[in-house]
């Protein structure tokens, strides 16, 4: 772990691995995308509309991995004061809001069709939006103070108390047992999905796993850039 | 430590009882707030009495949100935090000192008011008294983990609106089985699950939100 916490290191390992990682993703969009929206058949019950759910479980999935991942580096960030660890965990927040806000819209696009309404105010969607206000009280708190430091650690420990909603949004489906459907892939006694749905889906969620990798080596990268640019401006500055 | 802790509490006692206008403060906000439902749903009382609950919880939420700006700000601007943080009190029991006489001066006085306006809204006689207990076990909760907010900001830019963003949602599960539990009393189902959920939320909080805070005053003062 230490030996990629030099900055240096990682630009230079991030440099070679960027274009692997973006043609992974391009790839996996490809296949991903044709065989959800035209090689897979629709639904017996939700008909052409089932397939919302191959960006919106996908979109959802990654919502939940970006702020256990975010809260993960902050914590590392928080502990060993590792600077990369702070800087990967800024830089997954958007990433991650990002996400939740698809699978919010398509969760909306989807529900209106299905539920005939574009929103209840069930568990699993409460506690998604609860998310969603996480990950943008973590951004602002980030980007409020004049120390970068200070709002990185101050944000990390906004980010490890609202790791409490993890487990709630996990779990809300069972426990209210209300409109969302509870897991269907994974859980006991294996995936309730036909294969020719299955694979579509388990597809799409490796796009957007490339997909967050790809977009958080750039934004790493160019955050240790500015960081550099800070660092030497204030040399210039205190000369 | 127990008698240095009191100390502490008495201390944040004294201080709001010689400012005087901060708990008032709240208060007022707070039956403002409630006072306005009426003038904007319109004075019917089926409407009124089926809305209480919810409002007077969102308005109590927002009043205990609004006081917490001087729950660490003022010892911070004057430096007494520092003094507090360098004491050999833990600086966690120093923070359930703190949030303790934040909620003796302002979740205590919402309590009070509370039946006075479930007076005005008209709500059901089986309500009262779970509205109370009900606010007993979730005001607490609200100071607890918003001193957690309260310690993030300090020494931020916008530090009022942002703590409204940090708090807000961590409020939600209180407001939940709040209303839930006042209106399972009024319609006259099982109240037990609610307050059971509400008390271990409060536990949860009381373990772990000064803990939290605590972490936050300490790179606050750095």
């Amino acid at each position: 772990m230490t030996r990629f916490a030099n900055p240096n290191r990682f630009l230079r390992w991030s440099g070679r691995l960027l274009p692997w990682l973006a043609a992974a993703t391009i790839l996996l969009f490809g296949v991903g995308l044709y065989l959800a929206l035209i090689a897979s058949p629709p639904d017996y019950q939700q008909g052409e509309s089932v397939r919302i759910m191959y960006v919106h479980v996908p979109a959802a999935w990654m919502a939940l991995f970006c702020y256990v991942a975010m809260a993960g580096a902050a914590a590392v960030g928080l502990i060993w004061r590792h600077p990369l660890a702070d800087i990967v965990a800024k830089a997954s927040a958007p990433i991650g809001a990002a996400f939740t806000l698809l699978a919010l819209v398509t969760g909306a696009l989807w529900g209106k069709p299905m539920w005939g309404t574009w929103w209840v105010w069930d568990a699993r969607l409460t506690s998604v939006l609860v998310l969603f206000f996480l990950y943008l009280g973590y951004i602002a708190l980030n980007s409020a103070f004049d120390d970068p430091g200070r709002g990185a650690r101050a944000s990390a420990i906004l980010a490890l108390v609202g790791l409490v909603n993890v487990p709630i949004i996990k779990f809300s489906v069972d426990w209210w047992y209300t409109l969302h459907q509870p897991a269907s892939v994974i859980r006991a006694g294996g995936p309730a999905i036909h294969p020719s749905m299955l694979w579509p889906l388990l597809l799409m969620a490796a796009a957007f796993t490339c997909y967050y990798l790809w977009v958080l080596a750039v934004r790493v990268r160019g955050e240790i850039v500015a960081h550099k640019i800070r660092a030497l401006r204030l040399r210039q500055a205190y000369g | 430590m127990l008698s240095a802790t009191l100390a502490v509490v008495r201390r944040d006692l004294r201080l709001a009882f010689r400012q005087g206008s901060d708990s008032l403060g709240a208060v007022m906000f707070f039956v403002l707030a409630v006072v306005l439902f009426p003038f904007g749903v319109g004075p019917g009382p089926d409407i009124l009495a089926r809305i209480a609950p919810g409002v007077i919880w969102v308005a109590a939420l927002l009043a205990a949100m609004l006081s917490l700006e001087r729950l660490f700000q003022t010892d911070y601007d004057d430096g007494s935090l520092e003094l507090l943080v360098l004491s050999p009190l833990p600086l966690s029991v120093v923070v359930v000192a703190k949030v303790a006489a934040h909620w003796l001066t302002t979740g205590l006085p919402l309590l009070l008011a509370a039946p006075v306006l479930a007076v005005l809204l008209g709500l059901p006689a089986e309500g009262f008294a779970l509205l109370l207990a009900a606010l007993a076990l979730g005001t607490p909760s609200l100071s607890l983990v918003g001193a957690v907010g309260a310690a993030l900001v300090l020494g931020a830019r916008r530090g009022g609106v942002l703590m409204s963003l940090l708090v807000l949602p961590l409020y939600v599960p209180v407001l939940i089985f709040g209303v839930a539990a006042v209106d399972a009393a009024v319609s006259g189902m099982a109240v037990r699950p609610h307050l059971l959920l509400l008390a271990g939320f409060l536990a949860a909080a009381l373990a772990l939100a000064p803990w939290a805070a605590a972490a936050a005053l300490r790179q606050a003062v750095a």
